[in-house]
């Protein structure tokens, strides 16, 4: 069971050129995630690219 | 021995050869008889007054087959004396000594709950209805609802209570009913628990305590409802059932899991250290046996009311507390501003209105900026705006040149003291100033930061 629905997952760059953070659409909202395991959202967007359901996007 | 107290007298008749030095002995002279009865009641009167003490106490039930003892300890250091209360307290009130040794009737001391906003005063996302559809949608503070299935429910802070201790309960209302719910089909309300605040617990060791979760909850539809414990770490699960006798009527509910769970890791720091579930007819998925600790993700039975089936029915609940032991205690109602507080270490929101943060140019399409929080957050929280903010450059003065907000980037990790934020919009704009206000005309516009469990 997704306890949180995720459509879409793409990376931040910070200005050297690093993944920053996500930008996801979480549960129909726009939303900034931290890449911090603790965080629920971050912890499920890597629960769901481990099964498959979701690929984090390169950033533009 | 001389026999010069009751406590000196034997058990066996026949060793009792002297009253206080006064023989009672076979061929004792008849003077003795009246000499020593005379010994015999002053060591009564010795015993009446409390000069001279008994080992202990019997107090025999009515075929004195069996018998309560009260009994002072092996080595008593002072004389003590316990003088009882007139009368009887009030019920659930303990007997408590001034120090001096007078008794007296006086209310429990409640235990410290281990939920937070269990009164439903803090709203912060907005008190009006919130719809439930889909997983994970907050509405009061710590609390969350899934409606995964086609049914839907809204929560709201209502004013609506059980007495007035209360100010406010959480209103829940179905809003589209799922009559033929399938066995996925989810719906509950939640709340979750860090595991820094119920490590105390022992759950996951052999020494796993006892906990008691008292509440106050109303609905349109009676019939039996269950509650679960659950660890989405440890994946164990303990589901009690409770009965909400009559329909729109308040009735305070408690419920003791006597047994913790000895078994799976248990998060006791900043993750998810328990969740509590209150089912509203989730799908047989979910459904396991109650009174038990499972090895899964459950928190309903078979007995459990189809709420969510029933048009327009109405689920109030406050009051909420868990505290280890097996006893319920009263509520403790802690200050506006310390639940406010508290709150915060997992949700908090910025702005309303005119400058949200300052920050410099990051990229042509980004402003990086740091938000001072509130409260240390439990983990780096991830950034929503709400409604349309603004940015706009300043060099010498306001600069005509301002931009919609699109969106919250990425939120730098490990800074749960302050938030640093990407703020990113549409190209057709490249902020060469270095000093930038993200703002808003409009109130109701934010930066929400999230570190809900």
């Amino acid at each position: 069971m997704n306890e949180i629905n995720i459509t879409s997952a793409q990376y931040t760059l910070d200005p050297e050129g690093n993944n920053f953070g996500i930008t996801a659409i979480i549960n129909g909202i726009t939303m900034g995630v931290p890449l911090d395991p603790a965080n629920r959202h971050y912890a499920e967007i890597l629960r769901q690219v481990a099964a498959g359901e979701l690929t984090i996007a390169d950033a533009d | 021995m001389a026999k010069d107290k009751l406590t000196d007298y034997d058990a066996t008749a026949s060793n009792n050869t002297d009253v206080g030095g006064i023989s009672v002995a076979e061929g004792m002279l008849p003077s003795g008889v009246n000499n020593a009865i005379r010994e015999q009641m002053s060591h009564l009167k010795d015993f009446a007054s409390g000069t001279t003490g008994i080992d202990v106490l019997s107090l025999a039930d009515d075929d004195a087959s069996h018998s309560i003892k009260l009994q002072a300890p092996s080595a008593v250091t002072a004389d003590t004396t316990f003088t009882l209360p007139d009368g009887d307290g009030t019920a659930d009130q303990v007997l408590k000594t001034d120090g001096s040794g007078q008794l007296g009737f006086a209310d429990r001391h409640s235990n410290p709950s281990l939920i937070i906003n269990g009164a439903f005063s803090i709203f912060q996302r907005g008190t009006g209805a919130t719809t439930v559809s889909g997983n994970d949608i907050f509405a009061a503070d710590r609390f969350k609802g899934w409606a995964n299935g086609g049914g839907t429910y809204t929560v709201e802070q209502s004013t609506d209570v059980p007495n007035n201790e209360f100010e406010f309960s959480a209103k829940l209302t179905n809003t589209a009913t799922d009559g033929s719910v399938a066995a996925g089909d989810f719906y509950a309300y939640a709340t979750d628990i860090e595991g820094y605040n119920v490590s105390q617990l022992a759950y996951g060791h052999s020494d796993a305590k006892a906990v008691t979760l008292s509440f106050w909850v109303k609905s349109s539809l009676a019939g039996t409802y269950c509650i679960a414990l659950y660890s989405t770490t440890a994946n164990r699960s303990h589901i009690k059932e409770y009965t909400i006798s009559s329909a729109n009527t308040w009735e305070k509910k408690t419920i003791t899991i006597s047994s913790g769970d000895t078994t799976g890791s248990w998060n006791r720091t900043n993750g998810n250290g328990l969740r509590i579930y209150w089912d509203l007819g989730s799908g047989s998925t979910y459904q396991a046996s109650a009174d038990t600790w499972l090895a899964s993700q459950d928190f309903s039975t078979t007995n459990q009311a189809a709420w969510i089936g029933s048009a327009s029915a109405t689920f109030f609940i406050t009051g909420i507390k868990l505290e280890v032991g097996s006893t319920a205690t009263d509520f403790q109602h802690s200050s506006y501003g310390d639940e406010l507080a508290k709150c915060q270490r997992y949700y908090q929101e910025i702005g309303h209105y005119r400058h949200l943060a300052q920050g410099a140019r990051w990229t042509t399409n980004q402003v990086f900026v740091t938000y001072n929080l509130a409260s240390n957050m439990r983990a780096t929280p991830s950034a929503t705006a709400t409604g349309v903010p603004s940015l706009s450059r300043y060099d010498n003065g306001q600069s005509a040149d301002a931009t919609s907000l699109v969106t919250v980037g990425g939120v730098e990790e490990n800074t749960t003291k302050a938030a640093n934020i990407t703020i990113i919009w549409a190209s057709g704009y490249d902020p060469t100033a270095s000093l930038h206000y993200v703002y808003s005309n409009t109130n109701g516009d934010k930066v929400a930061l999230d570190a809900e469990l």
